[in-house]
């Protein structure tokens, strides 16, 4: 539509009108955020909580500036979630740091309009100016579905616009009627709003059952896909193996799909830091530059493809409606380990990394199922173990087949990834019974109508979260990677010095202080060195290992770094180092996005205890019995 | 009337008037009218009030037609709900407050 004009605003006189979108989940309440503000968006958090704060800009054909406030979807101003409480305190003027909206509009799919009708009540009830956007309104004239949209108008006493977000229709109508509401004032008591009653909400509900009535009837068409389509994916066998299949397709993408673009960040990361590297003399400034800063960068973009790649399989199954679908199936097997049916996908991402996994728990709504499935997410185990695991495994567990043809190496690995899961789900379990006690929240969620999803918008959505991520995350990645750049080159060592270079530096000192608490585990000095440098990411421990030992152990001993562990290390000492990664919070990158996805210090310094004691635990256990077995 | 459930979760005994059921013990093709929403007991730690006005703004109102759409692949458990024109998902145990007003297999 033409009549939507995107240039920088001119300066204006007026003050920006200011507008909250508020509607139901499943509304298309983004993607009318989207039609309306195109890409001048900005995504923030609330102050203090987690929630995500998406504000956008657009210019009227006026020259009016008018800043769009997307809030999360609600049922009802009754918050439930923290969510909710955001859209609930927002709409009210109560939230700190925020300007009350000037308009509020309610955001409505045109074909489900039961609950959203009782919504728009509650809104009116408020006294703000409200205007209500039939959306989807292409999908209910496909079925027939007459409304009569200024009746509509005459009963809630609010414009009505009938919209298509996807398509832009009547886009400049609808930003119309928000400039014209702005021009009202709130009603005289505004904002005293208090929360209803069971029967106030039934006084509600048949209030809008009455205007629904008097305003819509029934569709002619009827979607039947959605029951035809639930009838597969809903069924108590068939739908399990379809939702069995769609997530070893999502985990095959994300594992295997995003290698290549991440091999190559790795490559163009590695070869730059080489030019560079040629280029400068010997220092510190170029470990800083090379190791450091270069190192650290690629390390952050190198998480992007997995992300990018999870968020689009997310947003995608979020808009068809499956979502829903996949919770429902699930949530018997994860509400038994005290999850949320939604906890699948987090907890599956996980397996291939626990930072888009961590991300990825913004699909449930509720603040303490979210916050079990982030403190378990990291137990999952992620790709940057495995290289820790092969070495190992290769080094010390027999090429042999046992129980009829199994690889024994190949049983140890799977072993390993069944304990990292199992325990995951029992963390889970044991975090519901002791910490929430009886705090199950109930499992009730609406099934949307299925839709195809509206590309331009699914693709606008990944960038987003790649933006996000890189913004927020990012920063906190890269400080980390150069704080360990700085614990493991500095200080340097000494002319002529015998041992490794990182014998003398911060992280040499911290590993050598750290020994005799590892000695009961079994781990040498050189294992609790390379402890310090693999807090920047699980594999690179091997790295750190080659570099404690190819030095440490001479000329003797150039061969693979295997072949010297298997010389180096006791059976005992070799299983408990692998105990030790199944569950050690060895990745500050993990700790790094906990912070910024809970906004406190306090769960990363939960996770990290409770992992380290685990791991602690873990191999001590595997060492004392491995050695009363002999295998020390 | 339709086959009725007599599989055992942990539902809290209602003493109900003589032809309402509850919709947690309702098996697939099971359908009818709310007769009355009511949480008499808490359920997971939620005050009963507070579940009634979370299933009331669901749209489990007195009046409204449901259907048993699908069970769960373990213990029948949760319910996919056909309510007037929408389709819901809830847990058996958070259902047991409505009461339907089961129709009468012709």
């Amino acid at each position: 539509m033409s009549a939507l004009d995107l240039r920088p605003e001119p300066a204006v006189a007026k003050a920006a009108v200011r507008v909250a979108l508020v509607g139901n989940p499943n509304s298309g309440k983004t993607a009318m955020f989207n039609a309306l503000t195109g890409s001048r968006q900005k995504v923030a958090n609330y102050a203090g909580v987690t929630v995500e704060r998406k504000e956008g800009r657009l210019t009227a054909p006026s020259g009016r500036a008018i800043s769009i406030l997307d809030l999360p979807g609600t049922y009802s101003l009754r918050a439930r979630s923290p969510d909710e409480l955001v859209t609930r305190d927002a709409v009210l003027g109560r939230l700190a740091g925020e300007t009350p909206p000037d308009v509020v509009v309610c955001v409505a799919d045109a074909t489900n309009l039961r609950l959203v009708l009782r919504l728009a009540l509650e809104l009116k009830a408020v006294g703000r100016p409200c205007v209500l956007a039939l959306n989807m309104i292409d999908i209910a004239e496909r079925q027939g579905l007459e409304i009569d949209a200024e009746r509509l108008s005459r009963e809630l006493a609010m414009p009505v616009v009938a919209t298509v977000a996807t398509r832009r229709r009547n886009i400049d109508v609808l930003v119309d009627q928000m400039e014209r509401q702005a021009a009202l004032s709130a009603a005289a008591g505004a904002d005293a709003w208090s929360e209803p009653s069971a029967g106030q909400i039934r006084a509600l509900h048949r209030e809008a059952e009455r205007i629904l009535k008097t305003c819509v009837l029934p569709p002619k068409r009827p979607d039947t896909w959605t029951g035809r389509l639930d009838n597969v994916l809903l069924h108590p066998v068939g739908g399990i193996l379809i939702l069995l299949a769609v997530l070893f397709l999502m985990f095959q993408a994300v594992f295997t799909g995003a290698q290549p673009v991440m091999d190559l960040i790795t490559a163009g990361f590695d070869s730059v830091s080489a030019a560079i590297g040629h280029a400068m003399p010997d220092g510190l400034l170029k470990s800083l530059i090379c190791d450091g800063v270069i190192a650290g960068v690629g390390s952050v973009l190198v998480f992007l493809p997995q992300i990018m790649i999870l968020f689009l399989f997310i947003i995608i199954l979020e808009d068809v409606g499956y979502m829903a679908r996949a919770a429902f199936l699930l949530d018997k097997i994860m509400g038994g380990a005290g999850l949320h049916g939604r906890a699948f996908i987090p907890l599956l991402s996980s397996f291939a990394c626990a930072i888009p996994g961590i991300m990825a728990t913004r699909v449930i709504d509720n603040k303490r199922d979210r916050l079990t499935t982030i403190l378990v997410a990291p137990l999952m185990t992620c790709s940057a173990r495995i290289p820790i695991y092969t070495l190992i495994i290769s080094a010390f567990i027999p090429r042999r087949q046992v129980l009829g043809g199994l690889s024994l190496q190949g049983l140890v690995f799977f072993g390993l990834y069944a304990v990292g899961l199992v325990s995951a789900l029992a963390v889970a379990w044991l975090v519901r019974k002791v910490f929430w006690r009886g705090l199950a929240e109930p499992f009730l969620m609406e099934l949307p109508a299925y839709k195809a999803p509206d590309p331009l918008n699914v693709a606008r959505n990944v960038l987003q979260r790649g933006q996000i991520f890189l913004q927020r995350a990012g920063t906190i990645i890269l400080s980390m990677m150069i704080l360990i750049w700085f614990l493991s080159t500095v200080p340097g060592a000494p002319a002529g010095a015998p041992g490794p270079a990182i014998d003398y530096s911060f992280a040499g000192m911290i590993g050598h202080a750290m020994q005799p608490v590892l000695a009961p585990v079994g781990f040498s000095w050189q294992m609790s060195v390379a402890l310090i440098p693999g807090m920047a990411a699980r594999e690179v421990a091997v790295g750190a290992l080659g570099t404690v030992y190819a030095v440490s152990a001479g000329d003797g001993a150039t061969g693979a770094l295997g072949g010297v562990l298997a010389h180096q290390w006791s059976l005992a000492s070799a299983l408990a180092f692998l105990a030790w990664y199944v569950f050690a919070p060895q990745c500050a990158s993990t700790l790094g996005v906990v912070k910024r996805e809970t906004n406190s210090w306090l769960w990363p310094i939960v996770m990290f205890v409770y992992m380290t004691a685990l791991a602690y635990a873990a191999a001590f256990a595997t060492f004392h019995v491995a050695r009363a077995l002999g295998g020390g | 009337m339709r086959r009725i459930a007599d599989i055992d979760i942990d539902v809290p005994i209602l003493a109900l008037p003589d032809n309402l059921v509850s919709l947690a013990d309702g098996r697939r093709g099971f359908c009818g009218v709310i007769a009355d929403v009511q949480a008499s007991a808490t359920v997971g730690g939620l005050p009963a009030s507070e579940l009634e006005r979370r299933l009331l703004e669901m749209g489990f109102v007195e009046g409204a037609r449901v259907e048993i759409l699908h069970e769960g692949f373990i213990g029948r458990d949760p319910i996919c709900i056909r309510l007037d024109d929408m389709r819901v998902a809830l847990r058996r145990r958070d259902a047991s407050g409505v009461l339907v007003r089961a129709d009468i297999a012709r």
